[in-house]
């Protein structure tokens, strides 16, 4: 533990801090979606949520390898040292809170692949180049079952409605640029965020006008996920996911 | 899973795959879903996540045609001892597949 903190603890680079920004993003959403296998509303929903879960933990996968060792900085970093944003880890709720956060997350992290398979760094363009395919997938599926739900019942209206309103608040970190994205930005390694936000606002809001929904009112954005600043949600889920290793570190299958 | 079966509001659909173009595509299962989109989708992730296909079709259950049983005897067993219909007489070459 106390080798993979000193990893990541401080000043790291900004293409290494570039890559565990993604890689804790994909590996938090990844963790939670597959916290609904088994408890899917339905079997055909319960494996479509597990195929999208297992797409998110593949990414980071490639991501973490490429930031240090994969294993060591899933399992045996502390909270304070995961780099997500804090939309990935808000809890699951019901399934329309859910479909709203992968809404919400996937929409941006498609437009920010499509821009990132130019970053002229060699490993995140490639990357960039095999996701954004699936993440395109996400984005449709996500966007497919707010208009159902929205433009469904008067329940599964309601439900949308607040499960949008949860995770709407975090949505502006999206769009943050602090100094080390600015530096990645700056050697041509990330695409800046603000430069598609006008393009995800109006996604966002042709989705939920075909859901017949409201866009929640703008409410005071929580920042911080990306300095290690995360609410009480992470921590659990990291005691979930991490358990197994840390207790058994020589553990194989 | 609950186990108040949700999807019994859910019509039934027939999922055919194509696993490479130039077959013909073959009924794999069948899914539930509320409408044609998500079909395909509960179609996609359900019978192609392992790379088996390059094409799906979906189809509602309700509009199959189907044969009747009780008229097995009458449709099928005619041909049964019609040997000369079937193309077994001559060799196919070895470079022709999915004969």
């Amino acid at each position: 533990m106390a080798s993979a903190s000193s990893e990541v603890h401080g000043a790291v680079d900004p293409r290494t801090e570039y890559l565990l920004r993604l890689g804790d993003d994909s590996l938090v959403l990844g963790q939670r979606v597959s916290e609904w296998c088994g408890h899917g509303p339905v079997l055909e929903v319960d494996i479509s949520l597990a195929n999208l879960a297992l797409d998110m933990v593949g990414q980071a996968t490639l991501l973490l390898g490429e930031a240090g060792d994969g294993d060591q900085l899933a399992f045996h970093r502390d909270v304070l040292d995961f780099r997500n944003c804090l939309l990935v880890e808000q809890p699951n709720g019901d399934f329309a809170q859910t479909i709203a956060r992968h809404l919400l997350y996937t929409t941006w992290q498609h437009m920010l692949l499509q821009r990132l398979q130019q970053s002229s760094d060699k490993f995140l363009g490639e990357f960039a180049h095999k996701a954004v395919k699936e993440v395109a997938y996400h984005r449709e599926l996500a966007a497919e079952w707010t208009i159902r739900l929205g433009d469904g019942t008067e329940e599964s209206a309601r439900r949308m409605a607040e499960g949008l309103d949860w995770n709407w608040r975090f949505v502006p970190e999206l769009f943050e640029v602090d100094d080390p994205l600015q530096a990645a930005i700056d050697a041509a390694i990330a695409p800046d965020p603000r430069s598609f936000e006008d393009e995800y606002r109006s996604a966002i809001a042709g989705v939920l006008a075909e859901a017949r929904l409201e866009a929640p009112a703008d409410q005071r954005p929580i920042l911080g996920g990306r300095r290690g600043h995360h609410s009480e949600h992470l921590g659990h889920l990291l005691a979930v996911m991490q358990f197994l290793p840390r207790t058994y570190p020589d553990a194989t299958w | 899973m609950s186990s108040e079966g949700k999807t019994g509001d859910w019509p039934l659909w027939e999922v055919f795959v194509r696993a490479k173009g130039g077959l013909s595509h073959r009924h794999v299962g069948s899914v539930h879903a509320p409408d044609p989109e998500l079909a395909l989708a509960h179609a996609r992730d359900t019978y192609t996540r392992r790379q088996e296909g390059v094409s799906l079709w979906v189809v509602r259950s309700a509009d199959i045609v189907a044969s009747d049983p009780d008229q097995a005897g009458e449709l099928f067993e005619p041909a049964e001892s019609k040997i000369y219909r079937h193309p077994t007489f001559y060799d196919i070459p070895d470079e022709v597949k999915h004969i």
